[in-house]
């Protein structure tokens, strides 16, 4: 029999703090269309990355035709027919559709002066072009291209260099109805003129309809297979979760004021067409929950006025307030702890006094003359507050921890006595003893009236911490869990675009 | 504090050396004339100082002068205005432009580069097209209570020199002390996460460019009188490379988030001092932009190495 094209044995990668992928294996066979799946960290970049050159595996090993690999680099990926269309096209905009296939490897003439050959490029492009169905030019300008357009010309471009499996990240988020179909019909295509294709995506549909296979992958792990009959929606929902849930669960007082700050129809410049629309009430906390990409932290920016909503209406007890930036947001009590604390969220070298207090700066100071005073007077009850690990609130931001730097992005908005906190993503890259303390800050600020909003991506965390979950895709919340609905497979059931009553099965 | 005292005692260094060597250095003359142009070019240099710090840059500074010197000598001597109006109208011009700067740069989000190197351009030539190319002069008599104020003396300091201490008092109060000035500040460290914060960072960065430019008004009114003949096409000509030099010097990084007030007025004087060196000491005259690029040169380099090592013992 003959090998499999491709068959990784054992992958092992880690990472400084985390074990990124464990003992994976799997193989492809000749022209196979495999569907990779599991949600977000489950490692699958991770592996087609130690697959495309950019990692090196820590254990284990990759075969091709039945050798043993050695891929130390792009470069020997490439040469082993290994083709990647990554979710970020790697097309270079101001040259034509011959030059992006051919870049690097541009055919020269003229000997020592080395011109490159535009004729001959565009010569040997059309093959593949035509292989594709692409009815464009070589010589077109890529940046007139559509984004479809563009993507087809990265796989002829793989498919020049000789490409025997691609792997595609997401292939069809940006892409519409049409356009998808076209891509389904190529995959199809590649597969059955002999190339594989491993298809990483969320999109359940696209996966029933091109895989021969699916793998899932689960905490870096093997979470087994499915054979083309086997495909259903249900079944791999089934691999992607399903495991112990640590409990995290810390009792609240319970709902103050239901419905106390309520959006409605918000519409985002992320997926104009699609509304949001939720209530939060004091003293819940609501999770939002989906898969990477599907307009949570576009939907916080909005509330909080960074990129303010083409419309909607948001209400605090019952009032409309109008949000035009931060600062309108900020007068009406609404804050955000945002997702990147070392872009947005803190001034890195600047110490933890400066930062507590830069908000409310206006507060501590007389005169428009900063009170030194009543600003360390603030930033040492946040620091003790919230127990900052520090020598002392002077210490520049930069050298704290992960958890004690996220610790003072939240004390910047403790001494403004929020009546909305919206958390994105509030524990990640922090080490579980503070993750435990942040949740039980989160608990005491719903406890003390505030409404609050968790985003997150963890799954233990939305389940454990939420008093309810928001569950959003593709830009709208495809449904709302409370509490004897919580489990990872309903989450995962609606991240995925199913409904709720599928869900509840 | 530490890069302010290394500059201080560099400056100590060069006046103690050029005064040993010639000690014409110390005549009251030569103290009269350098603490005059220190006056006059720190004021305008802490402006500068301002704008970088906001992690912008001002090329313009120069023409304005040479724009608002032709202005000033016609409204005075061509149009007869009461010089009160005059001056007046001149600062509140200059700090009108840099204003517009600022909403350009902040509100239509325009490179300060490309701003102002439009403004270096244009204002020269708007200043030469206005004058014809003719050189413009306050004559030898007549307002002579404008002319004691910007060229006059308190006791023995050159006036510049007093308002330049003045503006500095203010400044370091503005920038060390105020909410705006840790506005500023936070607005040249990281613009977002000020932003995220709720500071509205596009009146911030926008109006540091009308200050500095309300600084540079004053600062060209002494100028003009100094001069006394304003040549539209020479007047002012590269004085914004000595206010960015001395807010280098001072301890401002280009990158923005970065300076002291202290740190320019110690620039300010240093860079005149090396001027002053270079005549005292009979190194051709030629030679004085050379002189002026190496110190700033070498003075960055080493604040630069040592902060390096600084950073790498913090590492180990």
């Amino acid at each position: 029999m003959e090998p499999p094209l491709l068959e990784f044995r054992g992958i092992t990668k880690r990472f400084p703090g985390v074990v990124a992928l464990q003992n994976v294996s799997f193989s492809v066979q000749k022209g196979e269309v495999i569907a990779l799946i599991g949600e977000n960290g489950a490692g699958k970049s991770t592996l087609m990355k130690t697959l495309g050159g950019v990692h090196q595996a820590d254990e284990g090993a990759i075969f091709v035709d039945g050798q043993e690999a050695s891929i130390r680099s792009v470069k020997d990926s490439i040469g082993l027919g290994i083709g990647f269309i990554h979710q970020e096209l790697n097309v270079v905009d101001n040259i034509d559709v011959a030059g992006n296939i051919f870049l690097g490897r541009e055919p020269l003439k003229g000997g020592p002066l080395k011109l490159v050959d535009h004729a001959r490029m565009v010569r040997e492009s059309e093959p593949f072009l035509k292989k594709l169905g692409l009815n464009i030019s070589p010589n077109t300008p890529l940046r007139e291209l559509s984004i479809a357009q563009q993507q087809m010309v990265e796989i002829a471009k793989t498919l020049s260099l000789n490409a025997r499996v691609i792997i595609m990240d997401e292939p069809t988020s940006s892409l519409t109805l049409s356009e998808t179909e076209r891509l389904l019909q190529t995959v199809k295509d590649l597969s059955k003129h002999g190339v594989s294709v491993i298809y990483i995506s969320h999109r359940m549909g696209e996966i029933i309809e091109c895989a021969d296979r699916v793998v899932a992958l689960r905490d870096g792990k093997n979470a087994g297979e499915l054979a083309k009959e086997e495909i259903t929606h249900d079944r791999m929902v089934a691999l992607m979760v399903g495991r112990e849930l640590k409990n995290l669960r810390i009792e609240g007082k319970g709902v103050q004021e239901a419905n106390y700050f309520a959006v409605e129809g918000l519409r985002t410049g992320f997926k104009p067409k699609q509304t949001v629309s939720f209530s939060v009430g004091r003293g819940e906390i609501l999770g939002f929950a989906g898969l990477v990409g599907a307009g949570r932290s576009e939907m916080a920016q909005a509330i909080f006025g960074v990129e303010p909503p083409l419309e909607g209406t948001i209400r605090i007890g019952g009032e409309r307030v109008h949000i035009h930036n931060a600062r309108t947001a900020i007068s009406h009590g609404i804050y955000l702890v945002p997702e990147d604390r070392r872009l947005t969220g803190l001034i890195t070298s600047v110490c933890i006094r400066e930062n507590i207090s830069l908000p409310a700066l206006t507060r501590y100071s007389t005169a428009l003359l900063v009170n030194r005073q009543a600003e360390k007077r603030i930033a040492q009850e946040q620091v003790e507050a919230l127990r900052v690990k520090t020598p002392s609130i002077e210490t520049i931001a930069a050298n704290l921890s992960g958890g004690n730097q996220q610790k003072v992005v939240l004390g910047k908005w403790l001494s403004l006595k929020p009546k909305v906190m919206i958390f994105d993503e509030p524990t990640r890259g922090i080490d579980v003893g503070a993750k435990a303390e942040i949740y039980k800050l989160m608990r005491a600020l719903a406890d003390e009236g505030v409404a609050v909003i968790m985003i997150s991506s963890d799954m233990e965390e939305v389940i454990g911490v939420s008093d309810r979950i928001a569950v959003m895709h593709e830009g709208r919340i495809s449904g709302i869990l409370s509490h004897p609905e919580f489990s990872e497979k309903s989450i995962m059931q609606l991240a995925v675009g199913g409904s709720v009553a599928a869900a509840s099965n | 504090m530490k890069k302010e005292l290394g500059i201080f005692i560099l400056l100590i260094v060069l006046c103690v050396t050029v005064a040993i060597i010639n000690p014409r250095f110390l005549s009251s003359a030569n103290l009269t004339n350098m603490s005059t142009l220190i006056g006059m070019y720190g004021i305008f240099s802490i402006g500068l100082g301002l704008i970088i710090i906001t992690g912008g840059i001002d090329l313009s500074v120069g023409s304005v002068f040479a724009l608002q010197g032709v202005l000033l000598a016609m409204m005075l001597r061509d149009w007869s205005w009461p010089w009160v109006l005059a001056v007046f109208a001149s600062i509140l011009g200059v700090t009108a432009l840099g204003a517009f700067h600022g909403y350009l740069v902040a509100k239509v989000k325009m490179q300060p580069f490309i701003v102002t190197l439009c403004g270096f351009l244009f204002y020269r030539g708007l200043a030469r097209f206005i004058a014809s190319d003719e050189t413009k002069g306050f004559g030898s008599s007549g307002f002579t209570v404008l002319r004691d104020l910007a060229t006059g003396s308190v006791g023995p300091v050159p006036m510049p020199f007093v308002l330049f201490i003045v503006i500095a008092a203010i400044s370091y109060v503005l920038l060390h002390k105020s909410v705006y000035g840790r506005y500023l500040i936070a607005v040249g460290r990281n613009e977002d996460a000020t932003r995220y914060s709720g500071i509205n960072t596009r009146l911030v960065i926008g109006s540091a460019y009308a200050v500095s430019m309300l600084f540079a008004g004053v600062a060209g009114v002494l100028i003009a009188f100094y001069t006394n003949s304003i040549s539209p096409a020479n007047h002012g000509m590269s004085y914004e490379l000595y206010g960015i030099a001395a807010a280098v010097l001072g301890g401002c990084s280009l990158r923005g988030g970065e300076g002291s007030i202290i740190g320019i007025a110690i620039g300010t004087a240093l860079i005149q001092v090396l001027q002053n060196l270079v005549n005292l000491l009979g190194i051709p005259s030629s030679l004085n932009f050379s002189v002026l690029g190496a110190v700033i040169f070498f003075g960055v380099l080493v604040d630069q190495l040592i902060s390096q090592r600084k950073r790498a013992k913090i590492r180990s």
